[in-house]
């Protein structure tokens, strides 16, 4: 039942509804991210080179990221969505405001974003366009710069052509597989009682009213289940007349188990993060210089082959492994399903497994490269400024002897939480017990494989 | 009228006291050492943006006698866990000595900012047995293992919807 075992925030802490319904409260915020944003792009352009002393790469690839992929996503699902700067200039213009609710008739051409794109492929694809390129785009300040900048305008162009937030909803990389884990997190936003929303005829949630614009992610709350297409921006809570939204707290990846949505382009989205963490533990991380030559494009015919590669290990080696997995799970009892729903239906246990997987990749070099933020803080451009007396705070590797600890309990997290999730997974395709126990091994065990893996990089 | 039982006041089941058994001996039984102790040197050389080699093993014990060089630019060296640090110019020959008390593999690092991969600069060195990588592994397969048998135990009664929805 909708809502059994919720905690509802709003309802415990009217402050925070009284927040999240100001108009002021979401721009505010996008307001000071923008500033971070844009100074992240002027160090990018007109900064130094040196990657660990410009503002542009610690500031976007450590403290952002950090913060990011182990707490926000985590623990808040989408609410980088809510104050994130790459949507805010095209959003302001297409509604000729920024904080009050501008005029009924949004500012854009309002064509039809096309059927065959309304799914995450151009997302996945976007991803692993960055992540082949990622060497570079990690460690030059000026590529970072254009790489963001094209983001931002990215954002502004399809403003003006598509009504809504059509680039968060449909093309932006990051938002792509923060969608994803979101449906790991411990927040939700929901309706309380989905018959109040089917019974209520001017749907302001959609339409918008006095109060704020319809949904800009295009989602009716109304049939809200899962958290990957709502990017909670709170304008249903402001123009719901039935006072029908709620915020949820939840236990941790409550929407792996929402079957009917489950689809192929969310699970390539799960493939393509578990790959790109994988395959960026070994590239960055390992100690084979020849590799970070060809993804450095020392030479253009290795780089080639490292992209090919890379593209070829996220898109086929690694489904096809899994799809063996499945085919082995098909095996083990005498139902037969089609086997392309197991395939997607199984994927989602990667879920956890990957975010496990990024965190512990993460905190391998965010701890260890993390006080390059004090020096960069008072000296963006590596101008030899010292706003704030840390220009020359010596770089300090923090927590060397603890990272390893750190990994193994995170992988052991997610690897326990993917057991129970294919589990799970299996007892929705098998009523009995057996069967389901059954089904789950092979791919429970290729989740062991792959935590194992990970665990012969970090520590082996 | 009876009353449920407090989980506290609840004998834990044989099985996972087994579990807590074979998790503790995983974290702390003693496993087989490595050879006896030896000095062992090593020419590292640093160069853009890698060390060669790569991955160095010593065993357990050993004095490691590194001759560091930097063959393009100046770079540096840290050593994670043991907290050496040395910069190292083209030309100038530099010698770390230290004991490779501590198990396990330890990332050696460029510690001087060398260029635009100067911070995945990384090299390895395994001191052998590396006890926390297989008492790692133990870890993970005792977790694993707890996980199925735990799936198995509370599925076997629960139906389909009450183990989806996490209740019964």
């Amino acid at each position: 039942m909708l809502n059994e075992g919720r905690f509802d925030l709003l309802a415990r802490a009217p402050l925070l509804k009284r927040m999240l319904q100001a108009r002021a409260f979401q721009p505010a915020l996008m307001l000071a991210t923008l500033a971070v944003f844009t100074l992240a792009i002027l160090t990018g352009l007109a900064g130094t080179p040196a990657g660990s002393r410009n503002f542009g790469i610690i500031f976007v690839w450590i403290v952002w990221w950090a913060l990011l992929i182990v707490v926000l996503v985590p623990f808040f699902g989408r609410f980088w969505c809510t104050v994130c700067p790459v949507p805010a200039p095209g959003e302001w213009l297409q509604r000729r405001a920024i904080v009050q609710r501008g005029p009924a008739r949004p500012w854009t051409r309002g064509l039809r974003w096309s059927r065959r794109l309304k799914n995450m492929w151009l997302q996945n694809l976007g991803f692993l366009g960055v992540a082949v390129f990622s060497t570079i785009i990690l460690t030059r300040p000026n590529v970072s710069a254009l790489v963001l900048l094209g983001f931002l305008l990215a954002g502004v162009v399809l403003s003006a052509l598509y009504k809504n937030r059509v680039f968060c909803r449909y093309v932006c990389p990051v938002g792509g597989f923060i969608g994803l884990y979101s449906l790991l997190s411990p927040v939700e936003l929901r309706v309380a009682d989905p018959d109040v929303c089917a019974d209520h005829k001017t749907k302001d949630c959609i339409t918008g009213n006095e109060a704020g614009y319809g949904c800009p992610w295009m989602v009716f709350p109304g049939n809200l289940t899962r958290n990957v297409y709502c990017g909670l921006c709170f304008e249903c809570l402001k123009t719901c007349p039935k006072n029908n939204i709620v915020l949820n707290l939840r236990p941790f990846g409550s929407d792996l188990m929402v079957a009917k949505e489950r689809r192929l382009d969310e699970a390539y989205k799960a493939f393509i993060m578990l790959g790109c963490a994988l395959l960026y533990s070994v590239v960055l991380l390992g100690p084979w210089g020849w590799l970070k030559g060809w993804a450095n494009m020392e030479s253009l015919p290795h780089w080639g082959l490292y992209a090919l590669g890379f593209v070829a290990f996220n898109l086929a080696l690694l489904p096809g492994f899994f799809w063996l997995a499945v085919w082995g799970a098909r095996r083990m009892t005498p139902a037969r399903q089609p086997m392309r729903r197991l395939f997607v239906d199984y994927a989602y246990t990667l879920i956890p497994l990957g975010l496990a997987a990024w965190i512990a990749f993460s905190v391998g070099f965010v701890l260890v490269n993390g006080s390059y933020a004090l020096s960069v803080l008072s000296d963006p451009f590596g101008w030899g400024w010292n706003l704030f007396g840390t220009a020359d705070a010596a770089w300090t590797p923090l927590g060397a002897t603890l990272i390893p600890f750190l990994q193994v309990g995170i992988l052991t997290a997610g690897l326990l939480l993917a057991l129970n999730t294919a589990y799970k997974i299996a007892r929705q395709h098998h009523a009995h017990h057996r069967p389901a126990f059954l089904a789950a091994l092979p791919v429970s065990g290729f989740a062991l494989i792959t935590t194992l893996g990970f665990l012969r990089l970090y520590l082996g | 009228m009876t009353r449920p039982p407090s989980p506290l006041s609840m004998r834990p089941r044989p099985i996972w006291v087994l579990f807590g058994l074979v998790t503790f001996a995983v974290l702390v039984a003693p496993l087989p050492g490595a050879a006896g102790a030896a000095t062992r040197e090593i020419a590292l050389d640093a160069t853009q943006f890698e060390f060669a080699p790569g991955r160095v093993h010593v065993n357990r014990g050993d004095r490691v006698v590194i001759t560091l060089t930097a063959s393009d630019v100046v770079h540096g060296f840290y050593l994670d866990g043991y907290g050496l640090e040395r910069r190292v110019e083209p030309g100038i020959t530099e010698q770390i000595a230290f004991t490779a008390d501590k198990p396990g593999k330890f990332r050696f690092r460029c510690a001087v900012s060398c260029g635009p991969l100067h911070p995945f600069m990384i090299g390895e060195l395994i001191v052998e047995r590396n006890t926390p990588y297989w008492r790692a592994v133990g870890v993970v397969l005792v977790a694993a293992a707890g996980m199925l048998v735990h799936l198995w135990q509370s599925g076997k009664t629960r139906s389909s919807q009450e183990v989806i929805n996490g209740t019964g």
